[in-house]
């Protein structure tokens, strides 16, 4: 009995092959954008962990040193003094062709780790200088006069050698940038605070870790998965809920030829789990296609924003692959739930009742225009009440939500004025047909309103951000040409060589702090027309700058000013200075660190001795500047760059930052595309009885193609006219609320017309592509296929 | 679950049914379909039950099918009350007992001919090639087994009907307006078949149908009116 009727149930998949080629399609195309984007994520989480690990196996407690660096005595004193610590040299510098993180570290007394672990392999060796960097790394330093030797567990960008090596390479003799404390430490010590009073004690999870700094990435770009995933699932659910319809008759049948109705429903459940399975492990191929297409650029991205080491490369992980074959399952059975609830409700006698399933329809509207209306109030209470990124979230989710449910309801009362305003009888039975069809596309058209908003919304934030940050990157960026000293002697020289030879030389100075509970960075800036002429303040307090000279408060950057809700006028505690007032705050895109800046001298008293980083150097004649200084310092390219390359990288950064994020939008529209043709071909082998009689009365089997095609557009571009509200809606929820909280930085919200047009004009095109098939099947095999619905009624 | 075929020929009726009533409700209120209708009907016999429209032929079929339940009464098939079973128990009888014929053919439209002809057969777990290849030949399908539904004639499509029926070796057969769809002349070819069917399996025939003329070559004829059960006028 099983196999017969699981046989009669598929005979309709093998005789509609294009539709269930839509379906698996649906299916793996949702199952490849989620699992697409969990490899993703999965692999950079799996880089920040073994960054992380690869000093110590569990956190471990540090000891820093406001300059960022301290003498190698300290170590000697505080082991003497019986503190179980380990020193570590870390700093930039270029190795062949890369410029790399060299980590130091001294095997003997680091504590258990990724890193002494692979220093223990061959002792010997790595004390005379063999060090270890990841495939990767190794393929980008390309040859190098030292000995290096491929190990995965190293993160990508990061040589690791024994301290003696670090030194040398780095020209940092003598000196440690922190030391690791181990987890167990002998009682009775004299303690840290008097043995080393100006040294921080830095918790595990209290520094600037990447897997805190980088939440906020990882969890637009699972947004982003998820609404792929609902548009994907928009589409099964069309594609099931047609079928379904399609096979009312049958299921009838089955059952009055004995079926019973928990056999058939069992049977059309393991139907949908054999294509889940399917399509989803067809999904898991292409989603590990996509992220290893895209991850190349996010890497490029983390590394950029965050300096946070993933591979280019992805290695394939069960666990994503799983869980992705569980999103398809639950998926697919929340899309076919609906379909598997309306046969066990659907009455044996069905056609002696169509009144009651009429009934059912308009109630089913209502329902849907009522819970519409629900999520509206709740998007309405999470803007007045909500706080926080999952809140954010929460909103974005619950006004496409609403949004999409409306979808129907509009297009219907659209079609209904259209109808009443109609004068012919072809244009009255073309809004009066329309209407009549919406329920069976309604479905497809809300996924492509969704994807739609969607790619409106983040186009419009891309591009508003995009403009901010280039107006922005002109006045942040206006120093001429800016120069890395490579040691502290060498500041003092270089300042001494450019003081005559430049208009300005503004050093940079900072100190890693904790500020409001974040993990900041407080710079030193000097009082100069650079920053008063183009520093965009927001709520500054009145002689900003003469107080900020006279060290009468701090500036802050936007993401510290929202994120601890900070006011001008406000105190803000800093280590070794006290509260001081907020003089305003300072737009800081692309930075994920809270940010303090205070005028030089009163940098300078409260720390003492710290080594100048950066020069930025205004000058008119900025190559005679540059060929002076390698000629004076012999300093190679890396150590200065010049506006037009920093405002380049910086830009390229800002690029690939959105290239995922353009790539998923692109992705859902084509999801899109592809349900709106599921639909219209499963719509128009339903459609020939309905077109039947006008074809006797008198139209062209072409007039009719024509007319399905218009009706096509038509809905297509209905519902493009409703996406833009709603896409303009997501963009002020993306830039004012979710950006806030995920960044920190607000954004003024700009339209480009221009970008809606050439989106309107794609979306067209693909709905035109998406109807074009079924209407020249109408076209070609009109006659003969029209004919046969009166055939059957002799 | 697998049904031996049905013992044909013995004492027991293939359908009963005991003062059967059933209405339904309506925006006048409770509108009475059947009232007190009672019927017997031996194996290898054939009975039509005729009436206008709306008299309740056809949910009197359906009740006996155990495709809808009555109101009050009992309806036994093959000596089983129906009444006391619950869907998948009136699946399970109907499967292994009854045979239905549609006046809209409802033949499955993505399988084809030979697949349509032993579907109810292999859902009943009783599926004989030769007697679906025999049956096929009996009623001219041979030539057309690979065709789909849609590509027969509606004459073509009812001899399928009845090929499936019979196929499964059913007690009862249960046909509503089988010839309703067709011309006179194929309706008469269809009856003659499914009428020499039957009788040769022994199988009960009961056939709903609004023509006297039709009516009058079954053994026995029965006359619904207003859901109350006579002699054929």
């Amino acid at each position: 009995m099983t196999r017969a009727a699981l046989s009669a149930l598929m005979s309709h998949w093998l005789r509609n092959p294009v539709q269930l080629g839509m379906l698996l399609v649906g299916l793996a195309l949702a199952t490849a954008l989620w699992s697409g984007v969990q490899a993703l994520n999965a692999e950079a989480r799996a880089a920040y962990a073994s960054a992380e690990g690869l000093l110590a196996d569990s956190g471990t407690a540090t000891l820093e040193h406001p300059a960022g660096q301290m003498p190698a005595g300290r170590f000697v004193d505080l082991r003497r003094a019986g503190w179980l610590v380990s020193p570590v040299l870390e700093g930039r510098v270029q190795i062949g062709a890369a410029r790399v993180t060299v980590l130091g570290i001294e095997p003997l007394s680091a504590p258990a780790g990724a890193g002494p672990a692979l220093a223990a392999r061959d002792l010997d060796a790595f004390l005379g200088g063999l060090g270890y960097a990841h495939p990767q790394t190794l393929a980008e330093i390309g040859g190098a006069d030292m000995r290096l030797h491929p190990a995965d567990v190293v993160p990508v960008g990061t040589v690791l050698v024994d301290i003696g090596a670090a030194e040398a390479l780095l020209g940092a003799e003598g000196q440690i940038t922190r030391l690791t404390l181990a987890a167990t430490q002998a009682a009775g010590l004299a303690p840290l605070d008097s043995l080393a009073p100006d040294l921080r004690r830095v918790e595990p999870g209290e520094g600037a870790e990447l897997t805190g700094l980088t939440a906020s990435f990882h969890l637009n770009l699972t947004a982003f998965g998820l609404l792929a995933v609902d548009v994907g699932l928009f589409i099964v659910h069309s594609a099931v809920g047609l079928a379904f319809e399609q096979r009312r008759a049958m299921f009838r049948t089955l059952r009055a030829l004995g079926l019973p109705l928990r056999h058939l429903t069992a049977c059309l459940a393991a139907e949908m789990l054999v294509f889940a399975l399917l399509a989803g492990s067809a999904g898991l191929v292409l989603g590990y296609a996509l992220a290893a297409a895209l991850l190349p650029d996010v890497a490029l991205t983390l590394r950029g924003l965050y300096g946070a080491p993933v591979p280019g490369t992805l290695r394939f992980n069960p666990l994503w692959a799983l869980a992705g074959l569980g999103m398809t399952l639950a998926g697919t059975g929340l899309a076919g739930a609906q379909a598997l609830w309306r046969l066990w409700h659907m009455p044996l006698l069905a056609p002696a009742q169509p009144r009651a399933w009429a009934r059912a329809s308009a109630l089913g509207m209502r329902v849907q225009g009522l819970a519409a209306l629900a999520l509206a109030g709740m998007a309405g209470v999470l803007v007045v009440v909500g706080d926080g990124l999952v809140a954010g979230f929460g909103l974005l989710a619950s006004v496409l939500l609403a949004a999409a449910l409306a979808v129907p309801l509009a297009l219907a009362l659209m079609l209904r004025r259209a109808e009443g305003l109609a004068r012919g009888p072809i244009t009255q039975w073309f809004w009066a047909d329309s209407r009549q069809n919406l329920p069976r596309l309604s479905l497809a058209l809300m996924a492509l309103m969704l994807a739609l908003a969607a790619n409106i919304g983040v186009g419009t934030m891309v591009a508003s951000f995009r403009a901010t940050f280039i107006d922005w990157l002109d006045l942040r960026l206006v120093a001429e040409i800016n120069v890395l000293p490579r040691s502290q002697s060498e500041a003092s020289d270089l300042q001494a060589f450019m003081a005559t030879r430049a208009e300005a030389v503004l050093p940079m100075q900072r100190i890693d702090a904790t500020l409001a509970g974040q993990p900041a960075q407080i710079y030193a800036m000097k009082d100069h027309a650079t920053f008063r002429d183009n520093w965009a303040l927001i709520a500054p307090v009145a002689d900003v700058w003469d107080r900020l000279a006279a060290g009468e408060g701090v500036l802050v950057n936007e993401q510290l000013y929202r994120r601890a809700g900070l006011r001008a006028g406000a105190l803000l505690d800093l280590p070794g200075v006290g509260a001081l007032p907020v003089l305003g705050a300072y737009p800081d895109y692309g930075n994920p660190l809270a940010q303090a800046v205070l005028g030089l001298e009163r940098f300078n008293a409260a720390y003492p001795d710290i080594p100048i980083r950066q020069f930025a150097v205004r000058t008119d004649d900025a190559p005679a500047l540059v060929a002076a200084l390698q000629d004076g310092f012999g300093l190679p390219a890396g150590q200065i760059t010049d506006q037009v390359q920093a405002k380049a990288l910086s830009l390229a950064i800002f690029e690939r930052t959105f290239l995922i994020t353009r790539a998923l939008n692109v992705l859902t529209l084509s999801v899109a595309a592809v349900a709106l043709f599921a639909a219209l071909v499963t719509l128009s082998g339903m459609r020939l009885a309905q077109l039947a009689p006008l074809w006797a009365l008198g139209l062209t089997a072409r007039d009719l193609a024509g007319l399905e095609l218009a009706r096509a557009l038509v809905l297509g571009g209905l519902t493009l006219v409703l996406a833009l509200p709603v896409g303009l809606l997501l963009a002020q929820v993306l830039l004012a609320v979710i950006n806030v909280q995920a960044f920190g930085w607000r954004l003024p919200l700009q339209v480009f017309p221009g970008d809606w047009a050439r989106l309107g004009l794609w979306a067209m095109v693909a709905v035109f592509a998406a109807a074009l098939l079924p209407a020249l099947r109408l076209w070609r095999q009109g006659p003969a296929q029209l004919l046969r619905v009166f055939a059957h009624e002799r | 679950m697998r049904y031996p075929a049905p013992k044909i020929g013995g004492r027991m009726h293939a359908l009963e049914l005991h003062d059967v009533c059933k209405g339904f409700d309506s925006l006048e209120g409770r509108v009475s379909v059947l009232e007190s209708v009672s019927l017997r009907l031996e194996a290898g016999q054939s009975l039509a039950l005729t009436g206008e429209s709306g008299s309740g032929k056809s949910t009197l079929l359906h009740i006996a099918a155990g495709l809808d339940r009555a109101d009050s009464g009992r309806v036994l098939l093959a000596g089983q009350d129906m009444s006391a079973l619950n869907d998948t128990g009136r699946a399970a009888l109907r499967r292994g007992h009854v045979g239905l014929i549609f006046q809209q053919f409802n033949l499955v439209p993505s399988l084809n001919v030979a697949a349509n002809l032993a579907l109810q057969a292999r859902l009943a777990g009783r599926a004989e090639a030769g007697r679906i290849d025999a049956l096929a030949q009996r009623l001219g399908l041979e030539g057309l087994m690979a065709r789909y539904p849609e590509q027969l004639s509606g004459g073509q499509q009812q001899r399928v009907a009845i090929g499936r029926c019979l196929a499964a070796r059913p007690a009862l057969v249960l046909a509503d307006e089988p010839t309703g769809n067709l011309d006179e002349a194929t309706g008469d070819a269809v009856l003659d078949l499914m009428l020499e069917l039957t009788r040769a399996d022994g199988v009960a025939l009961l056939l709903v149908t609004h023509s006297p003329r039709l009516a009058a070559r079954c053994d026995r004829r029965a006359h619904l009116r207003a859901g109350v059960i006579g002699a054929a006028p």
